[in-house]
């Protein structure tokens, strides 16, 4: 079971990282309940996405024998903080629990956990993907429930025109993370997968 | 199990009146509705249904058209926020005591908050107040499930039936199951029945004593009692059954959104053997055995609900009754999970949880987007119409109040009437009245600024309007307005002028122009409120007619000037404050100015903006693709 936060400003695709987290662990088998921010907030606002991933047992169709039935997480319980903005850590931080992991989108050499995806997307000349940026690093890190492979094989399932701009986004990402690992950078994980 | 989809709340209403066999759906966006017409429009498209599906002019409209479907003995369902029933309640108190032959059902989303919408208002008391049922979904799954219950019973007893979501089943999603849609092809039958459907004072009391009978039979129905939650207690069952297993222990009675946090925190907190919940799926009418029974067999009682005491009123006798009339549970703002916990523990007389609380300043508000037309034009009106009165409308452009130039904004076209309120608030004392601007969207002109514009002309107000024209509904997703000229189905039909509809109000100073030629647009201003304040003048129109930036079916690319900060920016400020572009960014006042390249559409407005003249625009460089984001 993973409780996952993932926050940034309206226009970031947070709505778009939801989806395809939530597409992945369906494919796994998990079941997922979210919540998500719509309307007026969405105008360049700080925006929010819950997601509650959790094992499904064969015979529970109905929700009622899922462990999750609320699409809200309560303070202190998120495992893991996806910072689409540095604005996010403030706004949302307190979402997570004690320790949860963050991973952030802001430029930190000394923070193991922080990638600029921002200027990583912008160099692969792609400045809307940093949040795939973002999320090959999170899930190149082991920060999620699923393998990063997993997330990449949704991604290229939603395909699109821009699909492959997206997998070198990702992958950028995901590259990042295994050099940090390599380098022997120290990362928690972010709750255990179900 | 890879069956199983993941639906968003409304995708799953929408999944669930297709299921009922729903043969017309009308509805006008808001949020947090806009997403069920266009999930049902996605289905028809996908299972080929024979189904009409419109965005109706307004929700009054909307509600007709449905309601006569409905007359015409097939199941209808008309879609709506909570705001929007307000402008629907004249039909929906008509037709409670008409009552419908196919079924009907009347989807309101409510907004506790408020995330999205002027009000936090529950609309489960229009249903009490018009004698009509509701359900209430406490999940995504509920939802689909209680919109075919809803269409069922309404066709049972001859009554609309309300499907009350709330924002955070509205927009949730869960994976669920998909069924395959039934498609209905009952044959429309209107049988002539003056007594009922033109129904004359004399005949409308025979009818509220019908409708009497038909709320007290619905109240009494089996299928919708509260039931205990399996889980909690003694097993799931109805109130009465509970007797044997629970006498004395305190009990929970829950409905919609807050019916599913209560019940994943009483299992987190380990609590589900100590207490009985109960889930209630009708708020109104709240069964009087069910009242009976839950006052019989416990001593305390827990009333969770959003966001008014609908069902905690209900009961005849609340001594021993928490909620919202003893305090208990907050009487404003949404019940987030985490006051919910707050609320139970004080009740179970448990320690209160550690308090965690959000930040006091939470980031950044809302503002228009980069390159966003309303930006340009709200620039314009604050300079050739300073120190105004600003009347707002509901829209994107509400957010015209970051910028200083909407001072009021009410209800859909409000903009519109209060201008001419504002001009006689002066004018009857004689007085000059300042510059008076009023700014309302185009698909908020049609639902609800024409009117007011007929009566402004008639009355002799002096004002100017601004129709900021995006040709399309954007803050809800982009639904078409009756100036597209196309139907749901691609059917050609005419394509209403909002220009020709202003001159046929009487208005006699009527333009049109391109907000990005701001100081075109700025001289055009100031002409028009010459023409509001001049003897022989009248009320001003200035349709700013440019598309939404962001609506994919517009999509017109334009050559993309790049901004150059010159070294004649002194850093004052003045862009950031008086226009507000989220691509401009001053770090620190007195510091040259940067220009964010990923948010900057290339629109090179902001140029005519700078008082030093220190932005320019290099060659243009490329035709920008605006719509690339992921």
């Amino acid at each position: 079971m993973q409780q996952i936060i993932i926050s940034g400003v309206g226009g970031q695709g947070i709505l778009f990282v939801t989806r395809l987290l939530a597409e992945t662990a369906l494919e796994m088998g998990f079941s997922v309940l979210i919540s998500e921010t719509h309307g007026m907030a969405q105008r360049g606002g700080n925006v929010i996405s819950h997601l509650k991933v959790s094992s499904l047992a064969d015979d529970a169709v109905a929700s009622t024998s899922r462990p999750f039935v609320s699409p809200l997480i309560r303070p202190g319980r998120a495992d893991l903080l996806l910072a689409m903005h540095p604005d996010g850590e403030t706004a949302h931080g307190f979402y997570l629990k004690d320790g949860g992991v963050t991973i952030s989108n802001r430029p930190d050499p000394s923070n193991p956990s922080a990638l600029d995806a921002g200027r990583m997307a912008l160099d692969l000349g792609s400045p809307v993907s940093a949040n795939l940026v973002l999320l090959g690093f999170a899930a190149g890190s082991g920060a999620l429930f699923c393998p990063p492979e997993q997330v990449r094989a949704t991604l290229e399932r939603f395909g699109g025109r821009r699909i492959e701009l997206s997998l070198k986004a990702y992958e950028a990402g995901w590259d990042e993370a295994r050099r940090r690992l390599a380098g022997g950078v120290p990362h928690s994980s972010g709750g255990s997968a179900a | 199990m890879a069956l199983r989809k993941i639906f968003l709340g409304n995708e799953a209403i929408a999944l669930g009146l297709f299921e009922a066999g729903c043969t017309l759906a009308a509805s006008y966006p808001g949020t947090p509705a806009s997403e069920i017409l266009g999930a049902m429009i996605q289905l028809k498209q996908a299972e080929g249904a024979s189904i009409h599906l419109e965005w109706s002019i307004n929700e009054k409209v909307a509600f007709e058209v449905a309601l006569a479907n409905s007359y015409a003995g097939r199941r209808s369902a008309v879609i709506m926020k909570q705001v929007g029933l307000n402008v629907a309640a004249d039909p929906l108190m008509s037709a409670a005591y008409t009552g419908v032959k196919g079924g009907l059902v009347v989807v309101v989303a409510d907004d506790p908050g408020p995330h999205s919408s002027q009000t936090e208002q529950d609309s489960r008391f229009f249903a009490m107040m018009a004698k009509i049922p509701v359900l209430d979904p406490s999940t995504v799954e509920e939802a689909r499930l209680f919109a075919g219950m809803a269409m069922e019973v309404s066709e049972k007893y001859g009554i609309p039936v309300m499907l009350r979501p709330t924002t955070r089943v509205c927009h949730a999603r869960q994976d669920l199951l998909p069924g395959a849609p039934a498609l209905n092809d009952s044959e429309p039958a209107f049988e002539k029945n003056p007594a009922r459907w033109a129904a004359t004072p004399k005949f409308r009391l025979l009818l509220h004593r019908e409708l009497n009978d038909k709320i007290l039979a619905i109240s009494r129905d089996e299928d919708f009692q509260p039931l205990a939650i399996e889980g909690f207690g003694q097993g799931s069952g109805p109130a009465s059954a509970m007797r044997s297993g629970a006498p004395g222990r305190p009990c929970v009675v829950a409905s919609g959104v807050v019916l599913a946090h209560a019940r994943e925190i009483l299992a987190d907190l380990g609590l589900s053997d100590k207490i009985v919940l109960y889930g209630a799926p009708m708020p109104h009418p709240l069964p009087p055995s069910f009242q009976e029974a839950v006052l019989g067999d416990h001593d305390r009682i827990l009333v969770l609900e959003e966001t008014e005491p609908v069902m905690e009123m209900q009961f005849p006798d609340r001594t021993r009754i928490s909620g919202r009339f003893d305090g208990s549970v907050p009487s404003s703002g949404e019940l987030l999970p985490e006051t919910v916990e707050h609320i139970l523990r004080s009740f179970l007389e448990l320690p209160p949880a550690p308090e965690i609380k959000a930040p006091e300043a939470p980031g950044r508000r809302p503002t228009l987007c980069a390159g966003c037309p309303h930006r340009a034009a709200f620039f314009a009106i604050k300079k050739a119409l300073p120190k105004g009165i600003y009347p707002g409308d509901i829209g994107c452009y509400t957010l015209g109040l970051n910028l200083g130039v909407v001072d009021t904004v009410l209800c859909m076209g409000a903009a519109v009437s209060q201008a001419s309120g504002f001009c006689h608030a002066y004018r009857s004392r004689g007085d000059e009245a300042p510059h008076i601007c009023a700014t309302i969207g185009d698909s908020t002109f049609f639902h609800a600024g024409i009117p007011p514009l007929m009566n402004a002309v008639v009355q002799d107000a002096r004002f100017t309007l601004v129709i900021l024209d995006n040709s399309t509904t954007a803050m809800t997703g982009h639904q078409p307005t009756p100036a597209a000229g196309v139907t749901l189905d691609g059917a050609h039909v005419p394509a209403l002028s909002i220009e020709k509809i202003v001159e046929a109000c009487g208005v006699r100073f009527v333009r049109i122009i391109d907000p990005y030629r701001l100081e075109e647009m700025t001289d055009l201003l100031k002409e028009a409120g010459r023409h509001a304040r001049a003897d022989d003048g009248g009320v001003a129109v200035v349709i700013a007619r440019r598309p939404c930036l962001m609506d994919r079916r517009q999509h017109r690319p334009w050559s993309r000037v790049d901004i150059q900060v010159t070294d004649r920016c002194v850093g004052c400020g003045f862009c950031v404050k008086h226009f507000e572009c989220p691509a401009m960014v001053l770090k620190q006042e007195k510091e040259p100015l940067e220009i964010d390249r990923v948010l900057c559409s290339g629109c090179g407005v902001c140029i005519h903006v700078c008082p030093h003249d220190a932005l320019a625009a290099s060659q243009p460089s490329e035709t920008r693709d605006i719509h690339g984001r992921e």
